[in-house]
């Protein structure tokens, strides 16, 4: 593998940053450079967060070039669209299918894009857009907050770490109460990616 | 061993394994978990400063007493602690002390965005800036010895890219310990600037200086990497990183030590390359003290001065040097789609909310109806703000704070925009962490200049935007344990105020009151308004509904800027999962209509 660039977006709260943590030290464990970088807003909640986590032989910069990621896991669907431009031409978009509309929409002073035009913006980057349902699946879990970790796992299957690497870093990474869920989470994850998404 | 760490948590260890055994700090982002990564080892002393100043004062005293000693603050805290640190330059140094700043170049979380490279060179200290976590775990272990034998504070400088970034670190054997007993030499020469003492001193750091430009020339991480001679570039910190992808097969020159300069390294440097860029974030002040050797070079002429770099930044500004070709294939474009934006807000159960809501509505700011007050033109209010997750009541719907400076500002600029003659009623509204660090001061002078002026302390208990801090407020320590709180009803009236309210953050009835109180009142007077962080209080009580039968959709709780209440199409509803249930009711108590209630007492009156 020449190099790995990730973005990690969402809204505030998802756990956006302890899965890039994860992604770090879990590249970390198989032997790969890692950096990453966190940009969070001025709150710690309900703003707008990306996490840019890059893996190779040897990393430089911790931010990542427009247009040249890998992969964008977006945890929330107009931040996938926000992120986009991130994505290399033929890059993969991994979109949780579920809206979190921000104050403005609520206010009725924007307005929250369909699926259709978010589509259509993640189109002009690539075709490699696959929507998942975490959050429906992190519910049906029984912890929605599980939704970072099955995202994790939809994304694990595009990049070349073996699985027992992923599940022991996220064993290392969580508390006991929460560990076993987690990595339930995470296989479903990955499983939803690969049965419903690559046949 | 092997870690993954942010630069923050780098400097931390490297402080612990060179031996130090008092660490001060005020919280400030992209600084503060340094202090909270030493916090954790029980065999140093780690405090939570009143302010920035006084950490500093505490580091010198540790480093008078012959005890190594950090000081971590991020760039505006500098300003703060400026006197002590020019006194700190001034002083003899009898241990090494050393001064973690974090710069937020972008600012993504400060009031401006200043470079404080320029304080290396005002105060005439030595200067590192690692470019990575293992280059600031490592550093720090040379910033103590340079400290020490140069007899000078060091200035450990980084930005939020090397802060909050996380690398990879290759952590040595820990060394032992530095054994050293706390003494104190008598020596008024050394430790009492008096004038006659101080210019012997000012001697010395001149020839202090003079020394430590000779030791950057030998300073192992004044690097060269030889490329192409056609190129070479100057660089340091992260700009260093991004320079590196931009430029693969250049020469460069990173600078490890940014102040002083090595010239002699610097003017071999230049004699073997065609032509030389420097690359930096903010300031040209690499190139203006290159410059100044009289080597030509270029840099901020297109590179700019504003905001972060990153590589896209850099090939652009090269690219219109031609330094770089017009690429093929062109540079993707950002792809032009107007999204809503999503800015951060105050939480759901905040305990700031029901106050500025109170100053919004009673101070005409904003109305439950569709014209919305656009402008504070008609208030008969002039809201003077301060630092902290507060100043987002600037933000619409609330539209409640008028100024915002820097910390503790809002007391004396309130006061002054008294005594310049603003007929209308001026209301400071600060923090309790901020007004701790620095409205106290203010707070004396508006007493004694009889002001009647109206300061709102917020009191939730603890510094939130940093990441929930203890302060002198909370009567915990920065090491978790309990110690004497300073009783802040006490201090206020101690300092000569007597019109003091404590008033609940949730109760409206009673927010209501002290604002109509304020608003008519001609003495100076003080309202602390007292309900925990939302993020600190007990979660798991019971969410509220609206009754959708009773709603009229006018809209009043949607002024309130909770995330919580929502709309969708033309119904508000509140959301279960954010609502915060009894340790807030806001929206219940402001509903005209008391369609906002319990949810499961909603659901038992609906008929079946």
């Amino acid at each position: 593998m020449k190099k790995l660039d990730i973005l990690v977006a969402g809204v505030g709260g998802q756990g956006i940053i302890l899965a890039s943590d994860i992604i770090g030290e879990t590249a970390l464990s198989a032997q790969y450079d890692v950096k990453k970088a966190d940009t969070l807003g001025m709150a710690q909640r309900g703003g707008s967060v990306i996490s840019h986590v890059r893996i190779g032989q040897q990393v430089h910069s911790p931010l990542i070039k427009k247009g040249e990621a890998d992969i964008l896991i977006a945890f929330e669907k107009l931040e996938a669209a926000r992120w986009g431009y991130y994505l290399q031409p033929g890059g993969i978009a991994i979109v949780n299918n579920h809206a979190l509309p921000p104050s403005s929409v609520n206010t009725g002073n924007a307005q929250y894009p369909n699926d259709q035009e978010i589509t259509s913006i993640l189109k002009q980057r690539t075709d490699r857009i696959y929507f998942i349902d975490g959050t429906r699946h992190a519910r049906e879990l029984g912890n929605v907050r599980t939704l970072n970790i099955f995202m994790l796992g939809s994304a694990s299957v595009f990049m070349p770490i073996e699985t027992q690497v992923w599940e022991d870093s996220i064993s290392q990474h969580l508390s006991p109460n929460i560990r076993r869920i987690n990595i339930v989470a995470f296989r479903k994850g990955r499983e939803e990616m690969r049965s419903a998404h690559l046949g | 061993m092997i870690k993954l760490l942010s630069g923050n948590e780098a400097l931390a260890l490297g402080a612990y394994h060179a031996g130090v055994k008092v660490a001060t700090a005020y919280p400030g982002t992209p600084s503060t978990e340094i202090l909270e990564s030493l916090a954790r080892h029980e065999d140093i002393y780690a405090e939570w400063s009143t302010n920035e100043k006084v950490a500093m004062e505490v580091a010198m005293g540790a480093a008078c007493a012959g005890i190594r000693s950090l000081v971590s603050l991020k760039q505006v805290g500098l300003n703060v602690a400026s006197d002590p640190f020019m006194a700190a330059s001034t002083m003899a140094v009898n241990a090494g002390i050393v001064i973690a700043c974090a710069d937020d170049p972008g600012i993504h979380s400060s009031q401006n965005e200043q470079d404080n490279r320029h304080y290396a060179k005002l105060a005439k200290v030595p200067m590192l800036e690692p470019s990575d976590s293992q280059e600031a775990y490592e550093f720090m272990l040379y910033a103590f010895d340079i400290s020490e034998k140069f007899g000078t504070p060091t200035l450990m400088l980084t930005t939020t890219r090397i802060s909050h970034s996380k690398s990879v670190v290759k952590v040595h054997q820990k060394q032992a310990p530095l054994a050293r007993q706390a003494s104190f030499h008598y020596d008024v020469e050394k430790y009492v600037m008096l004038p006659i003492y101080a210019r012997l001193r000012h001697s010395l750091i001149e020839e202090r200086l003079t020394k430590l430009a000779t030791y950057a020339e030998t300073f192992s991480f004044n690097q060269v990497s030889w490329g192409e001679r056609r190129l070479g570039i100057i660089t340091s910190g992260v700009a260093y990183q991004y320079a590196r992808e931009v430029f693969p097969q250049a020469s460069f020159l990173k600078l490890g030590m940014t102040y002083p300069l090595p010239k002699n390294l610097l003017l071999n440097f230049a004699a073997q390359v065609d032509r030389i860029l420097v690359i930096e974030e903010l300031d040209p002040f690499l190139q203006e003290n290159i410059q100044a050797m009289g080597i030509k070079v270029t840099g901020k002429e297109f590179i700019p001065r504003t905001g972060e770099l990153n590589i896209d930044i850099i090939e652009k500004a090269s690219r219109s040097i031609g330094l770089l070709p017009e690429v093929s294939p062109q540079p993707l474009k950002d792809m032009p789609v107007k999204l809503p934006q999503r800015p951060p807000l105050l939480c759901p159960g905040c305990p700031h909310t029901g106050i500025f809501f109170t100053l919004s509505t009673l101070g005409k700011r904003s109305r439950p109806t569709k014209s919305l007050v656009k402008t504070a033109k008609e208030s008969p209010l002039v809201i003077t703000g301060d630092i902290g997750c507060y100043a987002l009541g600037a933000y619409p719907p609330l539209n409640a704070m008028d100024t915002c400076a820097c910390m503790g500002a809002s007391i004396g600029n309130a006061l002054g925009m008294e005594k310049a003659g603003i007929a209308k009623k001026l209301i400071a509204v600060i923090g309790d962490s901020t007004f701790m660090h620095s409205g106290i001061t203010g707070l004396v002078n508006a007493v004694y200049s009889e002001g009647q002026i109206t300061i709102v302390i917020l009191d939730n208990r603890t510094t939130a935007m940093t990441g929930h801090q203890d302060h002198p407020g909370t009567g915990i320590s920065a090491q978790g344990k309990k110690t004497r709180a300073v009783d802040l009803e006490q201090l206020v009236r101690g300092i000569g105020v007597s019109d003091v309210r404590v008033v609940d953050a949730f109760d409206m009835q009673q927010l209501r009151n002290a604002v109509r109180n304020a608003l008519y009142s001609t003495e100076l007077s003080v309202v602390i308004v007292r309900g925990v962080c939302a993020v600190l209080a007990p979660k798991g009580s019971e969410p509220r509904a609206i009754d959708t039968e009773k709603c009229n959709r006018c809209g009043i709780c949607l002024q309130l800027g909770c995330p919580a209440i929502q709309r969708e199409k033309e119904q508000i509803y509140i959301d279960a999962a954010l609502c915060a249930g009894d340790a807030c009711t806001i929206c219940q108590q402001i509903c005209p209509r008391q369609a906002i209630d319990l949810k499961s007492r909603i659901e038992a009156m609906k008929p079946l």
